[in-house]
C-alpha cells in the first residue's frame, strides 16, 4: 500500500519544529506501525536525510517507551500501544499525521521523542512500599482475597507510557498516579503509608504541571492497558481522607524512611 | 591466569551459609564511603542497586531507556520459579537445584544453582512484601502453576505479565532509595567503557544519550547487570535495544567471555511477515499443552493457514508426536525448535516465506469446547490475531522458532565476580547458572537472586578488603585515556560515511549467526560463518553510514556502536561453536549425534565451562577451562524417545 506522513521534526529541545510530508510506497500490511516507521528511515538514510528519531524498545505492548499521536490520537485509532498497531489498520492512500505527546510536563527532546522523567519523580515521591531487602514475612502469611488481588493487578499493569496524559486536554497525569495509589490502597502491604504516599505523590503531580482532572474519561479510552477511570474515584477519596488528618508534605521532599 | 571458581568447601547445603559467614563485613558507618557504580537497571540491577543503597552505599545506576522501569525484563511473560512447596507436591530446594542442573544439561556449576534455589523462597517474600499483586487461590493463598516441563508446580506468576510485576516492584525499591539521595539514577545514558587502574575496576565512561556528553564516573566498584546479547541474531525476542556493549567492552578490559555459543531457541514465536520484520514476538510455551504441531507430508508452497484446514488427516505430518511418541508436543524447547527447522530445511515449512509451522487447536476445541480453550488462551489467541490477522481459533496458527535468551555471558566465580577485581556481572549479562540451557521461568529467580541476595553479601567482602581509601578519582589520567578513546571511537564511526545503513549489516550479521550459530551446528558451516563475518565487520568499518552528529540524540549513533560489538562478538560464539564439539543443551553439533539424530553431549572431553580471554584486537582469543565437577547430582543423557 501507499500513504503520506506528515511528521513532526523537531532538532532539539530549542528549536522550533515543523511537519514535514513523505510518501512511501512500498508498506505491506502486515508491518507494524514502528517498522513502517523504520523502512521510511532505511528511506531518508540512503537519501541522505536524518532519519526521524521516535521511542521505543520491547515492540511487545509492555515496556510503555512507545509514544506517537497519530492522526490526533495518542497510539492512533486503536486502543493498544503503537507498537501493536498494524498498517492492515490503514487503508491504501491514506495520510496520517505522526505528532509527538503535546503537554508542558513531557518536553520535546527530538522529533517524537519526549521527556518523560516527570513519571519517573512522581513514583519517586511515594510510589513503593517502605521495606527493606530481607527480614520480611513469610509470603503466604499475608492472604489477600483473590477479588482484591485481581483488582490491584488490574491497576499495576499500567506501563507508565503518557497517552492518558496526551489524550487529556488538561494534560491530567491522574490515571497514572491513581493506578499506582490504587494499587497499594486495596493490598494490606499499602495500608500502613497509604496517607503519606497519596499526598506525596499527588503533591509531586502537581508541581511537575500536570493539569487538573475535568473528567473527561478522554484517558481512560485511549488507555492501552484498560486501566479504569474508577482509580481516580479511589485516589480522590484516598487523598481526601488524607486530608482530613493532620500530614503536611512538600512536593519533591525525599521517601518515608 | 588460572580461573578459581572460589566455591566454598563443605556439603552443597551448606556452602552459601558458611561462605556468607567468612565474608568480610562493611562497618555500617562505613558503608557512606564506598562508591559502587550500577549498570542497568533490569531485574538484576534495579534490585542490586536498590539493596545495596538500603545497606548504605552510595549507589549510581545507569539504564538506556528513559526510565529504569522499561528494562526488558519488563517484557517477561510466564512466570518465577521457588522452591516454596506451597503446592505439597514434593518440590524442595534440592528439587530445584537438581532440575536446574539437569535442565542445563550439566553445564553449569553446581555451588552456584543450589544457591539460586535456597534464595529463590527469599525472593517470593521480598516481592510480595513490595506489594507484588502476585495469582491468588480463592482462600488467598499464592497460586503456582507447572511451566515448562516442570513435575512440580513452583512457578509463581501474575498473569502473563510476571516481568513487569517484578521489575516495578525492584523499580518502586529503586525508587525510593532514588528519594533517600542514596541511589542517583542516570536515564538515557549508555556505558561505553571500564576504566580498570592497577588491575582494578575503577569506573565507567558514559554517553548522554540526549546530549552526547562523554563522562567519566568513578567507585569503587562496578556492577554490569546489562542483559543478554540474544540481539546478535536480529531478529529475536528481546528489546530493540538489547546489546553486549557494556559486556563486550568489559570483555576488552580483561573480563573473561563465558561459554558465548550458549543461546536458547524458543520454539513458539510468530514467525517473521517479510524483510521489514524488527523483532519477533514469544507466544508462551503453555500453547503446546493443547496445539499440535505439523506440517504436510508432501511440500506446498505457501501454503496459507486458510487452506491447511482443508488438508486431509492422513497428508499431515504430526512431526513431534511421530518421533517423541511419549512426550509429543511437550518436548523440550530445543528439540522443538531443531525439528521445525528440519521439517522447514526438507521444504516442508508454511506461509509465504517456508519458515513456519502450524500449530493447531482444532482437535483441542473439538474436545473441550471453544470456551474452556479461551479461558486458558484467550489473550494469546487475541495478541496472536492482533500480530497476524488470523482467527487461531478458526485457522491453525503458524509458529517458528526465535533466539529468546543467552546462557552464556561474563564469566564469574562464586561471587559474582568477573575476572576484574571490582567488576561483577549478575543476571543474563553473567555465563549464569543455567549451563547450557535454561529451564523456564528460571531467569527472573536468578536475576533477584544475584541483586537482592547475593552480591549484598560477597561485594561487602571485597570493599573490606581494599578499604575506603583505595579508590581512584575521575580526575586520574586512566579515566582521560578512556574517554579519549571513547570520543576518537565515536567519531571514527561517523567518518566512515558509507552507502549502508547500520541495520542492513545488523541483518545480515544475524543471518549468518542464525543459519550456522543457531540451532544447528557444523564444523563446515561454523567455518564458512567465521570468514563471512570477518568479511562483513571489514565491510562495516569501510562503508557504513550513519548521518548527524555526536552532540545530540542520535539514534543511528547508538546502534552503530552496538553493532560493532555485535561484529566482534559473533566471531567470538562462533569460535566457542567450533571449541564445543559436542552436542548439548540448546547447543546440537551435528558430528556429535546419535545413530537416529539425537543430541550426544561428551561428558569427558567437555565438562568445563569454555571462558575466553580477549587479546587483542583481530588477535585469536585465548581458551582457559574451569573444569565442573558433579558431586550431587547424577550426569544421564536426555531422552524424549
Ligand atoms: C519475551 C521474553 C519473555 C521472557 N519470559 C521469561 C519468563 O517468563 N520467566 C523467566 O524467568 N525469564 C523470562 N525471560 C528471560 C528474562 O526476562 C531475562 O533473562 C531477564 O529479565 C534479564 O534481566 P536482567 O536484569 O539481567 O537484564 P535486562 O532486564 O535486560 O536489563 C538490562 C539493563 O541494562 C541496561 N543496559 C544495557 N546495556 C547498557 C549500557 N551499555 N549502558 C547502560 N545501560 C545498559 C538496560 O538499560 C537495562 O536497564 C523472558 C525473556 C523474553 C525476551
Ligand atoms: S494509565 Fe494507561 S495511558 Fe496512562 S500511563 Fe498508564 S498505561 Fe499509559
Ligand atoms: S515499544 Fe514497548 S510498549 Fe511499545
Amino acid at each position: 500500500m501507499k500513504i503520506t506522513l506528515k511528521i513532526w521534526r523537531q532538532q532539539g529541545p530549542n528549536t522550533k519544529g515543523h511537519f514535514k510530508t513523505y510518501k512511501l510506497d512500498h508498506v505491506s500490511t502486515d508491518m507494524s506501525f514502528l517498522e513502517m516507521l523504520d523502512v521510511l528511515n532505511q528511506d531518508l538514510i540512503k537519501k541522505g536525510e536524518e532519519p526521524v528519531a521516535f521511542d521505543h524498545d520491547c515492540r511487545e505492548g509492555i515496556c510503555g517507551m512507545c509514544s506517537l499521536y497519530i492522526n490526533g490520537r495518542p497510539h492512533g485509532p486503536l486502543q493498544t500501544t503503537t507498537c501493536q498497531l498494524h498498517m492492515r489498520t490503514f487503508s491504501d492512500g491514506e495520510t496520517i499525521t505522526i505528532e509527538p505527546w503535546r503537554a508542558s510536563a513531557f518536553p520535546i527532546l527530538k522529533d517524537l521523542v519526549v521527556d518523560r522523567s516527570a513519571f519517573d519523580r512522581i513514583q519517586q515521591a511515594g510510589g513503593y512500599i517502605s521495606v527493606n531487602t530481607g527480614g520480611v514475612p513469610d509470603a503466604n502469611e499475608i492472604p489477600i482475597s483473590k477479588k482484591i488481588a485481581d483488582e490491584a493487578m488490574d491497576a499495576a499493569q499500567c506501563i507508565g507510557c503518557g497517552a492518558c496524559v496526551a489524550a487529556c486536554k488538561n494534560a491530567s497525569a491522574m490515571l497514572f498516579v491513581s493506578a499506582k495509589v490504587s494499587q497499594f490502597a486495596l493490598l494490606p502491604q499499602g495500608k500502613p503509608e497509604r496517607k503519606e504516599r497519596v499526598e506525596k505523590m499527588v503533591a509531586q503531580m502537581d508541581a511537575e504541571g500536570f493539569g487538573a482532572c475535568t473528567n473527561t474519561r478522554a484517558c481512560e479510552a485511549e488507555c492501552p492497558k484498560g486501566i479504569q477511570i474508577t482509580n481516580i474515584a479511589r485516589m480522590n477519596r484516598e487523598y481526601f481522607s488524607a486530608m482530613v488528618s493532620s500530614y503536611e508534605v512538600a512536593a519533591g521532599e525525599g521517601g518515608a524512611g | 591466569m588460572k580461573l578459581d571458581s572460589k566455591v566454598p568447601e563443605g556439603p552443597i547445603g551448606e556452602k552459601w551459609t558458611r561462605h556468607k559467614f567468612n565474608l568480610k563485613l562493611v562497618n555500617p558507618a562505613n558503608k557512606r564511603k564506598y562508591d559502587v557504580i550500577v549498570v542497568g537497571t533490569g531485574l538484576a540491577g534495579a534490585s542490586a542497586a536498590a539493596s545495596l543503597g538500603e545497606l548504605g552505599y552510595n549507589v549510581k545506576a545507569f539504564c538506556f531507556q528513559d526510565s529504569p522501569r522499561r528494562a526488558h525484563s519488563i517484557a517477561a511473560q510466564g512466570g518465577i520459579n521457588a522452591a516454596k512447596n506451597y503446592q505439597n507436591d514434593g518440590d524442595s530446594v534440592y528439587r530445584l537445584f537438581y532440575d536446574t542442573v539437569k535442565g542445563g544439561d550439566y553445564r553449569a556449576r553446581e555451588a552456584n544453582v543450589h544457591r539460586l534455589a535456597e534464595v529463590s523462597v527469599n525472593i517470593i517474600d521480598q516481592c510480595v512484601a513490595q506489594g507484588v499483586p502476585f495469582a491468588r487461590e480463592y482462600g488467598g493463598l499464592l497460586a503456582n502453576r507447572s511451566f515448562g516441563g516442570a513435575q512440580v508446580s513452583r512457578t509463581f506468576y501474575a498473569r502473563g505479565q510476571t516481568g513487569q510485576q517484578l521489575l516495578l516492584g525492584a523499580y518502586s525499591a529503586l525508587n525510593r532509595q532514588i528519594a533517600n539521595g542514596k541511589v542517583k539514577m542516570y536515564n538515557r545514558t549508555e556505558m561505553l567503557d571500564v576504566v580498570v587502574v592497577d588491575g582494578k575496576a575503577r569506573g565507567i565512561i558514559t554517553r548522554d544519550l540526549v546530549t552526547g556528553k562523554i563522562e567519566a564516573h568513578s567507585a569503587h566498584a562496578v556492577l554490569l547487570c546489562t542483559g543478554g546479547y540474544g540481539n546478535v541474531f536480529y531478529l529475536s525476542t528481546n528489546a530493540k535495544g538489547s546489546n553486549v556493549t557494556a559486556a563486550w567492552r568489559a570483555h576488552k578490559k580483561g573480563a573473561f567471555f563465558g561459554n558465548p555459543c550458549f543461546t536458547q531457541i524458543h520454539p513458539t514465536c510468530i514467525p517473521v511477515s517479510g524483510d521489514h520484520q524488527s523483532k519477533l514476538t514469544l507466544m508462551s510455551e503453555s500453547l503446546r499443552n493443547d496445539g499440535r504441531v505439523w506440517v504436510p507430508k508432501t511440500a506446498i508452497k505457501g501454503l496459507k493457514a486458510k487452506e491447511a484446514v482443508a488438508i486431509k488427516e492422513e497428508d499431515r505430518d504430526y512431526f513431534l508426536e511421530r518421533r517423541y511418541p511419549s512426550f509429543g508436543n511437550l518436548v523440550p524447547r530445543d528439540v522443538a525448535s531443531r525439528n521445525a527447522k528440519y521439517v522447514c530445511d526438507e521444504g516442508r515449512g508454511v506461509g509465504s516465506t517456508g519458515l513456519a509451522v502450524f500449530l493447531d487447536f482444532a482437535d483441542a476445541i473439538k474436545r473441550d469446547g471453544r470456551k474452556v480453550i479461551e479461558q486458558k488462551y484467550g489473550n494469546l489467541f487475541d495478541m496472536y490475531q492482533q500480530i497476524t490477522g488470523d482467527n487461531p481459533y478458526e485457522v491453525p496458527m503458524m509458529i517458528f522458532p526465535a533466539v529468546h535468551y543467552t546462557m552464556g555471558g561474563l564469566w564469574v566465580d562464586y561471587n559474582l565476580m568477573t575476572t576484574v577485581p571490582g567488576l561483577y556481572a549478575l543476571g543474563e549479562a553473567n555465563f549464569s547458572d543455567h549451563g547450557a540451557n535454561r529451564l523456564g521461568a528460571s531467569a527472573l529467580m536468578q536475576g533477584l537472586a544475584d541483586g537482592y541476595f547475593v552480591i549484598p553479601y560477597t561485594i561487602g567482602d571485597y570493599l573490606a578488603n581494599i578499604g575506603w581509601n583505595d579508590k581512584v578519582g575521575a580526575d586520574h589520567p586512566a579515566f582521560k585515556e578512556s574517554m579519549d578513546q571513547v570520543k576518537a571511537g565515536v567519531d571514527r564511526l561517523l567518518n566512515i560515511k558509507g552507502t549502508k545503513t547500520v541495520d542492513e549489516f545488523h541483518r545480515k550479521l544475524g543471518l549468518i549467526m542464525w543459519e550456522y550459530c543457531g540451532m544447528s551446528r557444523s564444523e563446515q558451516g561454523l567455518t564458512k560463518a567465521k570468514k563471512m563475518i570477518q568479511e562483513l565487520k571489514a565491510e562495516f568499518w569501510r562503508d557504513v553510514k550513519i548521518l548527524g552528529g555526536s552532540s545530540e540524540l542520535n539514534v543511528e549513533l547508538e546502534k552503530a556502536g552496538r553493532v560493532a560489538d555485535f561484529l566482534e562478538l559473533g566471531e567470538l560464539m562462533v569460535d566457542d561453536a567450533l571449541n564445543r564439539s559436542e552436542s548439548c543443551g540448546g547447543h546440537f553439533r551435528e558430528e556429535s549425534a546419535t545413530p537416529d539424530g539425537e543430541a550426544m553431549r561428551k561428558d569427558d572431553e567437555f565438562a568445563y565451562v569454555a571462558a575466553w580471554e580477549y587479546k587483542g584486537d583481530n588477535q585469536p582469543e585465548a581458551l582457559h577451562k574451569e573444569e565442573l565437577k558433579f558431586e550431587n547430582v547424577k550426569l544421564t543423557q536426555r531422552s524424549y524417545k
